[in-house]
């Protein structure tokens, strides 16, 4: 891999990842290694220790994959996923997530570098490891001429580790716990999409895991479905499982991820905790009006008087933040530092006639564009 | 990187590693029966109605043949087992058998065989079953087991079909060898046995190739066809009298020596021949399979 690009790429991230790990919502963390997303090799020495991330459910160090046709579909992956987390996986089509995922779980040989779950070597450990991890990967697949529930105890009993006197009532609880149990005697291939996914699911459940390695779990699922998965995410993560969810829906991420990962073709972009990825970015505070320009003076001038007033806490407001923007019948302005009831009141004051008036949160996807520079679906 | 390194050393070491590893989940029992994937294998594979077809196709086999003499041949012996047919039922399973051998047999156990590793990659269950985990080189064992399985079972089902329609459609006695003595019913009994547990191994190396090529590829269609056209190219081949010399490596040359077990004592040489083929396919296309199996990336 280039230095100039590899470096930019992969260093700040450890660090936002150590930062993150020394104070879980340190805001002065937060606000550093967010930045340092963009450029700042020097954060970077805190997570450049190097192999000190014995106790992440996963780790990959200096991870690559080149297939035979000669395209290196990841290049130099260190990715650290804390125990505990909900570890967003993010990327376009096309950006390597599939292929690490793979890596990750043994099916794949690396071309260089290494990967770690639990602090143990993959693929030499694999048939120690596998066992604690529930794997859904590129949708499910099934035995189409074997029931769900047959399904799920052929899948169990591939695994050793699995106690075939419990298999039973494991694959009954599995089932129920997806919203299968009525389907359970139903041949596969009668099975809907959604249905397939659900079973895909159950097979990731069939005994307590400590890591979840869930790629696009919510494909194929109507909403009411999407809403049951997540939640359901949400309650093993409760449990204290650590679920790396990968996923090309920045909502879904947004929703349930305590953390996550951008990558970009095949390169890891950043990571660290989603607070932390929105965090370079400020919330802008939108007005709409018929009276653009009276309005623009208000914000104006209320923006001049916060950083007058602020003690230096804006950093560097008067730069690249400052400007108040006007399109269309929309005036915005950097919302940080301002306190929206007084502006309303000083927009109302100055007789603009205020039609909406908002404070919009940065999203994963403006944090994506700021990462990347480029939009979220660019096919590649 | 070869992934032939995630190669399970058995059961201690995975016992081992888990009483370090157990951690969070400690209270995870630790029994676990013995080829009990094997037998979830074996149920998947007999439960399957395109294998339960093909074995419903071997054995109205013997079938349709008991019918086709029963129907032409009314009373004297022609040549060759067929001719015997009529005045002994056992010569139905013999028959059959030699009928089955070069074609159907074949076909059968090319179906499954090719199947084995390309269907499961080709459905995508490859890769559910690995990260199971499964362990690659279990899982090939247990591929293999069950194909030897299946041509016992395929061997079998022809044999006990023809001794059936043999019992029913004919007379039975004393059976009259190659080699001219008479021995009695019960006797020939345990050397149709013998004969139909033969013409199994037979099929061995076969099977050996047909594993081998369904790790070369995720379309068992194709894997199939390998397979099958592999039986033909051997019989071609050993229709070629320029070919003498590698014929007795063809794991079809000797495919007819179970005959020999009919004769007083058991002309053994060619038997003995047969099952070395066979035991070399195994070795080599086994050896090959694994080969190819332990370190390919699984992209299906």
């Amino acid at each position: 891999m280039s230095p100039v690009t590899g470096t930019a790429a992969t260093g700040p991230a450890q660090g936002a990842v150590a930062g993150a790990r020394a104070a879980v919502t340190g805001p002065a963390a937060a606000a550093e290694t967010a930045t340092a997303g963009t450029a700042a090799p020097e954060t970077a020495a805190t997570g450049a220790g190097g192999s000190s991330r014995g106790d992440a459910a996963i780790a990959t160090y200096g991870l690559s994959k080149r297939y035979r046709g000669g395209q290196l579909a990841v290049d130099g992956l260190d990715l650290a996923v804390p125990p505990g987390a909900v570890f967003g996986f993010l990327g376009p089509n096309g950006s390597g997530k599939t292929t690490t995922i793979r890596m990750l779980m043994a099916l794949i040989g690396p071309s260089a570098g290494r990967v770690e779950l639990f602090g143990e070597p993959i693929p030499r450990a694999a048939n120690r490891v596998l066992p604690r991890v529930g794997a859904l990967i590129e949708g499910p697949a099934h035995y189409p001429y074997l029931t769900g529930a047959q399904n799920l105890a052929r899948y169990d009993a591939a695994d050793r580790s699995a106690d075939p006197r419990t298999r039973t009532a494991r694959v009954g609880e599995a089932l129920e716990r997806v919203g299968l149990s009525n389907a359970s005697r139903k041949k596969a291939k009668a099975y809907s999409l959604g249905m397939k996914q659900r079973l895909g699911l159950a097979a990731a459940l069939l005994q307590p895991r400590d890591l979840l390695v869930l790629d696009e779990p919510t494909n194929g699922l109507d909403p009411q479905g999407m809403r049951e998965i997540r939640s359901l995410i949400k309650s093993l993560a409760a449990d204290g499982t650590t679920v790396f969810l990968s996923s090309h829906l920045l909502d879904e991420i947004e929703q349930v991820c305590t953390h996550a990962a951008v990558m970009s073709r095949g390169r890891l972009v950043t990571q660290g905790t989603v607070a932390q990825l929105g965090a370079g970015l400020r919330a802008r505070l939108v007005v709409t009006t018929p009276d653009t320009a009276a309005a623009e003076t208000v914000l104006s001038t209320v923006l001049k008087t916060a950083s007058a007033g602020g003690d230096g806490a804006g950093d560097g407001g008067e730069g690249a933040g400052a400007q108040v923007q006007v399109e269309g019948d929309r005036v915005s302005c950097d919302a940080d530092g301002l306190e929206p009831d007084a502006v309303c009141a000083a927009l109302v004051g100055a007789g603009v006639r205020v039609f909406g008036f908002a404070v919009q949160r940065p999203s994963l996807e403006d944090a994506f564009v700021a990462l990347t520079g480029e939009g979220f679906d660019v096919a590649q | 990187m070869s992934l032939s390194s995630s190669v399970d050393s058995g059961g201690a070491g995975a016992h081992a590693g888990r009483a370090v590893s157990g951690g969070a989940r400690a209270a995870r029992p630790r029994v676990r029966l013995r080829g009990s994937f094997a037998g979830n294998e074996l149920a998947t594979m007999f439960g399957r109605a395109r294998n339960r077809a093909l074995l419903g196709a071997l054995a109205a086999i013997p079938v349709a043949l008991g019918l086709a003499v029963r129907l032409t041949t009314r009373h004297h012996d022609g040549g060759g087992f067929i001719g015997q047919v009529s005045n002994n039922g056992l010569f139905l399973v013999f028959s059959a058998l030699t009928i089955t051998l070069p074609i159907f047999l074949p076909l059968a156990i090319g179906v499954v065989a090719g199947d084995a590793l390309s269907g499961e990659a080709g459905q995508g269950t490859l890769r559910y079953l690995l990260v199971a985990p499964v362990g690659r080189n279990r899982l090939l064992a247990v591929k293999g087991g069950a194909l030897a399985v299946f041509c016992l079972v395929a061997s079998f089902t022809v044999a006990l079909s023809a001794f059936v329609v043999g019992l029913v459609l004919f007379p039975i006695g004393q059976v009259t060898l190659l080699s001219g003595e008479s021995i009695s019913f019960g006797a020939a009994l345990v050397k149709a046995v013998l004969i139909t547990a033969l013409v199994a191994a037979s099929l061995l190396g076969l099977a050996a190739v047909g594993l081998f090529v369904s790790t070369l590829t995720d379309t068992a269609v194709a894997a199939m066809a390998v397979t099958v056209g592999v039986t033909i190219l051997s019989g071609i081949l050993q229709s070629i009298p320029q070919l003498s010399a590698i014929q007795p490596w063809l794991f079809t040359d000797q495919w007819i020596s179970f005959a020999d077990v009919l004769r007083d004592p058991v002309y053994t040489p060619n038997i003995v021949h047969n099952l070395l083929i066979q035991a070399l396919y195994v070795a080599v296309f086994g050896s090959a399979a694994w080969a190819r199996f332990t370190s390919r990336d699984v992209l299906s």
